[in-house]
Parts: structure tokens; sequence; C-alpha cells
């Protein structure tokens, strides 16, 4: 599904590399994790990947079901399956959420050449993926994120992500800033759309996430490379001990 | 939950799907930038006051018009072009444009479709007026009782300084209301011309309006008696065709005590390297209890890329709520012309009388618009709201310039102005001028401001979802005006969304 090869990175306008050089493979219908400290290159790892300016790529390739991702603008990457669950989802005001969505699933569908969703078709999909997610009428109808709780962003993004169904799905902390029942609920909606085809790279400081939503993978990484890799066991190991141990090994 | 079952609510929310094909399909160019090849008759260039009696004798207007026009012109001649304005443009000649302007083949009216010159027939095609009204448009004899769908809007189109033709009187006459060209109301109608032509844009108001005075050529004439609600929305369109042509049109509308009606205007006019001008008055009467809703979509030529060439729009509209509880609502959505200036104005006379302005004003590549309102409150308990929209982009200037006044007699007089302007790029200017007077203590008057960028994380984000930049800057920006595209009938909100992302093409990346 995702292979990233030596991956390079460095900031565009400041000669700050980032990323050194990062090998990752997520196959498909698995779910990976990223843990790492502050300023390891997570977040860079998921804005890179899904096309946000800023960034040089210096060496190295990733790709999508074989597709360069590198190589196309961030719709194209879309289109092509991937999605990226924002740490700090964007406010649009004045857009209502479901004009947003339609929009944006439309906006996929015909760059793939399917036909559109009537309204009708639409509005019966939002409904019932909204309802698992405790999305009501109101929050679909306010302005994308606009005076939205941090539950209900990261709740929104995953509402997206139901309905974009991308293969693969990136989550950048999407843990950060929820409280319990948020993250449950969170969690439940990325749980349910565990399936063969669709594969999830879930970047978090914390294990807490991953006790419900259960990784196949965790890979360590730091200073802009992944420095370990193993299966869960990995994550409670980071949380029982912390990093300093696994960068103390590296080094 | 109800509203969700209805789609077409989705208009109000934003940008519609819709909208964004009909914008992919249109490819970025201005949509409605041909010219009709039709053999016209012209006035010869400049204006004197030879030129304005030939006008007047082409209208076959009686004498007082002629002389009314006269007196207009001669006031033209003493008076000088404001400079106050934010807006830079080379010197206008005033004696290098061609007054007057009309299709030959208007000359006499046709019998039959077949006797209409087609190139007529594509224009109005083009403009995207059904066959009925194409029909009667082109004066065809028994258009009226030919059958179509039931599109329930009235239609009159000016085509360069002619209207040429007005639908469904007769369903309009039933109600007593009175719809034709303003030639015509000059002749069928003196007596109310007589009355209110003027009385709202005195002669000498301004150098555009007074030069309006002396030259109009037609426009568009509205009465609504009292307690009516006219039975469907009026509309004109106006095109500019013929080179070198100025346009000068003049619409009246009069609503009398308790009546209630919609109006709408289009603007269009053909790609020229050269710049065209285009100076109009619009005068509105409002009597007790009445309602007008006048909304405009200018689409002008705005000009190309390099600035080259677009119309110079120059324009009158004020609204006098004479009336109490008399009430107006502006709206209008400014996507084209070179240079813009246009204030359209509320006079709150009546007690109790409201003014409404919706705006949004967008100034792409080098357009420059200087736009507002005045809101001049004289009753008592007067209301005013002011909603500005201005979105800059490429290397334009996008100036609000705004006069809330509240007269000693306007007790308990209440405005509310907000006013947002959005950046697109490094390159462009956006400016509030509000005007504030305010000479009794027991009014209140509000004023908020904001100014924004369209932000790069906005549009990451619409793009990470799948959608192209263009389509993301017409969401963003749509999302901006909101307020004001609502305040639209729907028709022509589907429209204003497709113009504000045809606008904007090209303003990003």
């Amino acid at each position: 599904m995702l292979e990233i090869k030596n991956l390079h990175v460095k900031l565009e306008d400041e000669d700050k590399q980032i990323l050194k050089g990062v090998n990752l493979t997520v196959e498909a219908g698995k779910v990976h994790a990223i843990m790492g400290p502050n300023g390891s290159g997570k977040s860079t790892l998921s804005y890179v990947l899904s096309g946000r300016d800023g960034y040089e790529v210096t060496d190295g390739e990733a790709t999508l079901d074989g597709a360069d991702l590198l190589d196309l603008e961030p719709e194209e990457r879309a289109a092509a399956g991937l999605f990226l669950a924002f740490q700090y989802p964007v406010e649009i005001p004045g857009v209502g959420n479901l004009t947003f969505l339609r929009t944006a699933v439309n906006a996929q569908r015909k760059a793939r050449g399917e036909e559109e969703l009537s309204s009708a078709d639409f509005l019966k999909v939002v409904r019932e993926r909204a309802k698992t997610l405790k999305i009501d009428a109101d929050m679909l109808k306010r302005p994308v994120n606009v005076g939205f709780s941090g539950g209900e962003k990261k709740r929104n993004e995953i509402l997206q992500m139901a309905m974009l169904e991308p293969k693969m799905c990136i989550l950048d902390e999407t843990d950060s800033g929820l409280d319990v029942d948020a993250m449950k609920l969170v969690s439940e909606g990325v749980n349910a759309l565990r399936s063969e085809g669709r594969s999830f790279l879930v970047i978090t400081h914390y294990q807490r996430l991953l006790d419900h939503i259960k990784p196949d993978v965790v890979h360590i990484m730091a200073n802009g490379r992944i420095i370990k890799t193993g299966g869960p066991e990995l994550a409670l190991e980071v949380e029982n001990n912390g990093y300093a141990d696994l960068l103390a090994e590296v080094e | 939950m109800a509203a969700l079952d209805r789609p077409e609510l989705d208009v109000k929310e934003g940008v519609d799907q819709d909208t964004v094909d009909a914008v992919a399909k249109l490819s970025g160019k201005y949509k409605y930038g041909w010219e009709t090849e039709i053999e016209m008759e012209y006035a010869p260039k400049g204006v004197n006051p030879d030129i304005v009696r030939l006008i007047s004798e082409k209208n076959e207007e009686p004498e007082w018009m002629t002389e009314w026009r006269l007196a207009a012109f001669e006031r033209w001649e003493t008076m000088t072009e404001p400079k106050w304005a934010m807006v830079n443009y080379p010197e206008i000649d005033f004696q290098d444009q061609y007054y007057y302007a009309r299709p030959k083949s208007m000359v006499e009216k046709p019998k039959s479709l077949d006797d209409v010159d087609p190139k007529l027939l594509e224009t109005y095609k083009k403009l995207g007026i059904p066959l009925k009204e194409q029909m009667i448009l082109a004066g065809v004899e028994g258009a009226e009782d030919y059958k179509e769908g039931e599109r329930k809007v009235a239609v009159d189109a000016v085509f360069d300084s002619v209207s040429v033709g007005t639908t469904f009187k007769k369903e309009l006459e039933k109600a007593g209301v009175i719809f034709c060209s303003i030639s015509e109301a000059i002749k069928n109608h003196p007596e109310l011309v007589k009355k209110y032509l003027g009385s709202v844009v005195p002669v000498s108001d301004n150098y555009y309006a007074t030069l309006n005075s002396a030259v109009f050529s037609d426009g568009s004439f509205v009465y609504i008696p009292p307690n009516t609600r006219c039975p469907m929305e009026l509309s004109t369109y106006f095109r500019i065709n013929a080179e070198n042509t100025g346009q000068f049109e003049r619409t009246l509308i009069i609503a009398d005590k308790g009546s209630y009606v919609s109006y709408l205007e289009g603007c269009t006019a053909p790609q020229r390297d050269t710049a065209q001008l285009h100076a109009a008055v619009v005068e509105i009467i409002v009597e007790e209890d009445a309602e007008v809703k006048y909304s405009t979509v200018q689409n002008w030529f705005p000009g190309d890329e390099n600035g080259k060439g677009g119309i110079y729009n120059f324009v009158t509209k004020r609204a006098d709520c004479r009336g109490d509880r008399s009430k107006v609502m502006w709206t209008q959505v400014e996507t084209g012309s070179a240079v813009t200036w246009k204030y359209p104005s509320c006079i709150l006379r009546g007690n109790d009388s409201q003014g409404e302005f919706y705006s949004i004003a967008i100034a792409n590549n080098y357009q420059q618009a200087d736009t507002g309102t005045k809101m001049i409150h004289l009753g008592k308990n007067t209301k005013s709201r002011i909603v500005s929209k201005g979105i800059s982009a490429g290397k334009a200037q996008n100036t609000y310039r705004g006069l809330v006044s509240m007269h000693p007699k306007a007790k308990n007089s209440r405005n509310y102005t907000q006013c947002d302007s959005l950046l697109i790029g490094s390159q462009c200017g956006a400016h509030t001028v509000p005007y504030i007077e305010v000479k009794n203590n027991s009014s209140r008057v509000e004023h908020e401001a904001t100014t924004s960028k369209v932000d790069d994380d906005q549009l990451f984000y619409c793009r990470q979802r799948g959608m192209d930049e263009e389509e993301a800057v017409a969401l963003v920006v749509n999302g901006f005006c909101k307020e004001v595209l609502q305040a639209l009938p729907m028709e022509f909100a589907m429209e204003a969304q497709q113009l504000v992302a045809i606008s904007l093409e090209g303003s990003v990346g």
C-alpha cells in the first residue's frame, strides 16, 4: 500500500533537515503507529506525504499502490486515496459542513471518473455515518470547524474520513485535546472503518490511543528517522520507560 | 432535520456542487466577452445640444422631456469630473464616445421570429434568456401567447442604448403593474414620469448623473400600484455591445403605498481593448408601507489580466423611503468593470423606514472598485444595516466608502455596519473609509470592520480533501460572502456564486 524509501526532507525556507532517511512500508489492511518525542519529524512526515507547501524533498520516494505520491498535487493524492486527519482541523467560516463534505466527495469522485452522488444519496450516507460518530444535524449545518470543541473537531475529521473512504488514512495526533469519552468515540469511528483494503498510519505521543486503536506494528521515530520497529508491546515499553532508553540504544 | 431533506437549501451554505461544475466548464475566461455583429444605427460621436435633441427625437419624446435634457446638459457643461474616489484611470474624452446606438432591425417591429436578426436572438440565448423571452425581446408580435415553461420572471433587455422589449407585459398589466422601457413610459405615462423623474437623484446631483440626465437613451420603468404585490420578479438585462459607445440607462421604480416588488438587474459587455463608459442612474421611490428589493449582479467586462480595456462604471443609485414604514433593500454583487464608482444609497425620510445594503465587491487583476453606500436617516426610528464584503486579488484596489448620517430629527434611529475585507495574494489592497455623522443623542451607530487573508491552511485543508485550488478558493470566498449571497433571490444567488469563482480564477498560485 504505502511505501516510503529513504525519505529526506528539509524546510523550504531554511537549511534545516527534518527527515533524514525514513523507510516505512504499510501493508494493505494494517494499522501502523508512529510514536516519538516532540520534534522527531512525525507531523512533517504526514504533511510531506499529503503535499503541504513549505517542505523540500531532497532524496527518497513515497508511493501509494505504486503511484509516486511526491509528484502529485495534494488533491490528486487525496483522489488516489490518501487522507490526513489533521492535528489542528482548519476553520472555514461561512461554509456549511455539509456543503464542504459534498464538494469534497464529489471532487474526488469526479477526479476518479466516477459519477457524482446525488443530493439525496449523499444526505442518506452522511446521516448514517454522522450518527455513529454522534454528530447531530446541527453540527452538520454549522460552518466547518467554526466554534467546534476539540472533540467535535476530531469527530468531524473522522466523519470526513468515513465519507471519503480513503485507502490510506494518516491520523496526526488525533488524540490530542480529547477527553476519555471523546477518544473512545473517535477510536470507535476509526475501528469501524478498518477493513482489508484500508491501512492506517496513527501518529501519537501516547500509548493510550493505541489501547483503543490496536496497531499491528509500532515504529519509534526520533531525529528524523525510524529507530525501532516492533509489535504493540513496543508502545507499552515507551509508556513505561519513556524514550530515553530507546534513544540511548541508538546512539 | 426537516431542512436537510431539501438539498436546494445547500445553496445557502456556500458553494453548491453545480456551481463548481459550471465554473469548471467556463474555463476561466470572461463568459460574456463575445460581440454581436449587428448593423447599428449611430448618432455622430460626441455630445452637444444637437445630440441631446437627436436622442430625444429618436425616442419620440414630448417637448418637456427635451427641455429637461437640455437643461441637464447646460448644467453638465459647468461641472467637473469628481476626483475624490480612490480610483485611477486615464482621462475620459467625453467627445470621443457615441451617445446613441441601436440595432437597425429595431426600427421596424418584426412580424415573426424569422424576421428577427438571428444575431440578436443569439445574443439573448448566450445571456441565458429563455426562448419565449427571446421572442418577446426581439419584438415578435404575438409572442406573449407562446407557451413554454412556467418561468415567472419578467425581463426587459437594454441592448446598447435601446430597450428591445419587455416580457410578461399583459400579465403584469392585469395586476396593474407597469413594467416597460422608460422611453415608453415617457410617452404613455407622462404624469408619473414628470412627477418622479429626477426627484430622488436631482439633475444637478453629480457629474455622471447630470450627464446621464442629458443623454440617457433608455432604461426600465416600474410602477407598482397601491397595496399590490408584484406577481413576479422583474428583471432587466443591460448589454453594451457596440464599440466606443457609452451606455446611459435610466431606471425609475415607484412602489406606491403598501406595495412590494423584487427587481433584478444583470449587466454584461463584450471583451474589448478600449475602455467603455457606463453611467447609469437608478431612482427608487418607496411610499408608505411599501417595500422594494433591488438586486444587481454586475458583470461588465473587467479588462484583461494586464488591465487593458474594461468598463468604467460610474453609477448613481438611490432610493427614497418617503413613506412611513417603507423599506428598501439593495443587494449588489460587483465582479466586473475596470473601474467601479458606485454607492447605492437610502434616504430614510419616513418614520420607521428601513434601509439595507448588502454588497460583495470583487476586484482582481488591475480592477479598481470604490463602492459603498449612504444611509441618510431623516425620520424617527429609522433603521439601516450595511453588510459589505470586499475581496481583492491580483493587483486590484478595493475601497469601501460609506456614509451613515443621523439627522437631528432622526430620533431613536439605528445603524449597524459590518465591513469585511478579504485579501488574496500580497499585491492587492483593501481600504475602508466610513463617514459617520450623528446629530441627535438618541441614535445609535455601530461599525465593525475586519480584514483577513485567504489562509494557506484553509486552502491546503480543502485540497487534502480533494478540491483543486480554484474550487478551494471559490469555497472559502463564497463562505466569506455568505451573508450577502443569502440576501439574493435564489436564481441570482447561483449565478453570483459562479461569478465569485470565475472572477477569482488565476488569483492564487
